[in-house]
């Protein structure tokens, strides 16, 4: 049908001016206190919100969370020397790791 | 055609509108991670309705199940998906560029070239994340923690990606065929770039697809155009797509070979060997599964009064043979009705009356069929990245 395709260049158009709301709310995401939330909110927040920090808890122990922290190092080439790494992987277990979701039950 | 959309839109609106929020949640949240209900709400991106935000940047947002209730899942309800920033297209300045050959010529095409020079064709298919249900892993394994709404049915419409690559002109030893699209990666991260095996590119419903559902893709999925790749996960469609090439050798990005992997001896073959390794394969055909939308998970069924449960059953491509639901743990199985078939790569509706006899609650089980004979999964198959969950799904309901 040819005249559906006119009507969606059309639309195609119009789509162009809307704004994209990147990131819109990702302000409202509050990390526990603590040693190392500093860090951790530099540094993982140069590439993506860190609602995903909250999202992938409480299951990791310090092992997972050092996978997943050495992983944004060298696979996806975070900035992160090995001492900010070893603050940010203490700080993700204490507070995203499974001995918080025991202490709190 | 004007009409049609507007019926569309305002379906989804009232769907969006009645749905308390508790009930967008409650079917996946007693599975999930603490962390994962904790961080989730409705939120709306620019353009869509309401849906369950799992991280605003990347962003990645599911679908409310209740939305699975349409034959095609609304565009303004459709699940989000992005590895990184979502680029903003400008149309006139959009180029598909097309390299036919390790060493050949590129040839560009623009949106209007691409419409005026090949055939359009539709299909409707199933787009799945291959994280889909990842969040319902036990244990849990990182990633996003997708509940059961990373998915959505929609009518894909664009041109044969096998015309395209025929009007470039295909080497003689062409084995995989590389798409990349206009998004760029954080840092200095790979590229999210993927590639597809010869017999998958030249299918006749692999498409270069510009419209869902009869509208141009919106930014949020793909705009201008995206690849369409009927029967496998999502990884493979890629969007904003800017670049196909023709590669004679194993293409080895991040992406394929060491994201979107499976063991291989757990899933079998994969249809695109040329990227086995030893131990696994790249993730490929959606596996057969089945969700209940309706009622929802814990409602309350009336006694003595028939109710009609709904749901949805899909494969990657074979088609559903049945469905069948049990009362009895798995006891006996009875055959749900299939509504009409709309499409061996699209989903598919069933209904089963309920009609319960005593009060308190019951438990039902749902288990789809392929036309190919597989069926889901009794239990979990774990694998390290969490894909490809298709466990029978038990839901729990109150009569009264």
């Amino acid at each position: 049908m040819p005249h559906e395709r006119g009507s969606g260049l059309l639309l195609a158009g119009c789509l162009l001016a809307f704004p994209l709301a990147l990131a819109a709310d990702e302000s409202s995401v509050v990390l526990a206190e603590g040693e190392g939330k500093v860090q951790v909110q530099a540094f993982c927040s140069m590439c993506h919100s860190v609602d995903y920090i909250v999202m992938n808890s409480p299951f990791q122990d310090a092992a997972a969370w050092e996978r997943s922290v050495r992983k944004m190092v060298t696979v996806m080439g975070a900035p992160i020397s090995d001492a900010d790494a070893a603050i940010m992987v203490r700080y993700l277990s204490k507070h995203y790791g499974p001995e918080v979701a025991s202490a709190t039950q | 055609m004007f009409r049609r959309r507007f019926i569309l839109d305002t379906t989804a609106l009232a769907a969006g509108i009645l749905l308390p929020p508790a009930r967008l949640f409650a079917a996946a949240d007693r599975e999930l991670p603490a962390g994962t209900v904790a961080a989730s709400s409705l939120h709306a991106l620019a353009g869509k309705q309401p849906l369950i935000k799992r991280s605003f940047r990347p962003p990645n947002y599911e679908t409310p199940v209740d939305y699975f209730r349409h034959p095609y899942t609304p565009n303004d309800a459709f699940y989000v998906r992005w590895h990184t920033g979502v680029p903003d297209v400008a149309l006139a300045e959009w180029r598909l560029r097309v390299t036919s050959s390790p060493n050949g010529t590129a040839r560009d095409y623009t949106h209007a070239g691409l419409l005026k020079k090949f055939r359009l064709h539709e299909v409707a298919a199933v787009n799945q994340c291959s994280g889909n249900r990842r969040g319902l892993f036990k244990p849990h394994v990182p990633g996003v923690q997708w509940g059961h709404g990373a998915m959505g049915n929609a009518r894909w419409r664009g041109v044969r990606l096998k015309d395209v690559l025929a009007d470039a002109g295909l080497g003689a030893n062409a084995l995989e065929v590389v798409a990349n699209g206009a998004d760029a990666p954080m840092l200095a991260g790979p590229d999210f770039v993927k590639s597809l095996p010869m017999a998958k590119a030249l299918d006749r419903d692999t498409l270069i697809a510009f419209e869902m559902n009869g509208e141009p893709l919106s930014n949020w999925h793909g705009f201008p155009a995206r690849l369409v790749v009927p029967g496998w996960t999502a990884t493979y469609w890629i969007k904003a797509l800017t670049d196909l090439r023709v590669l004679d050798q194993p293409f080895d990005g991040f992406w394929m070979k060491t994201g979107y992997r499976v063991p291989k001896a757990t899933f079998g073959p994969s249809g695109f060997e040329s990227q086995d390794t030893g131990q696994t394969s790249a993730i490929t055909a959606i596996r057969v599964n089945s969700l209940i939308v309706a009622p929802a998970p814990g409602a309350t069924v009336p006694i003595d009064f028939l109710t009609e449960l709904l749901g949805i059953a899909w494969d990657g491509g074979s088609g559903i043979r049945s469905v069948e639901v049990s009362l009895d743990d798995g006891a006996s199985w009875r055959a749900a009705t299939l509504d009409r078939d709309i499409g061996r790569y699209a989903w598919r509706h069933w209904r089963f009356p309920l009609r319960p006899q005593q009060a308190g609650a019951f438990t039902l089980m749902a288990r789809a069929r392929a036309r190919d004979g597989s069926t889901q999964s009794d239990t979990l198959i774990a694998n390290p990245a969490g894909y490809h969950h298709n466990v029978v799904q038990r839901v729990e309901y109150h009569a009264a």
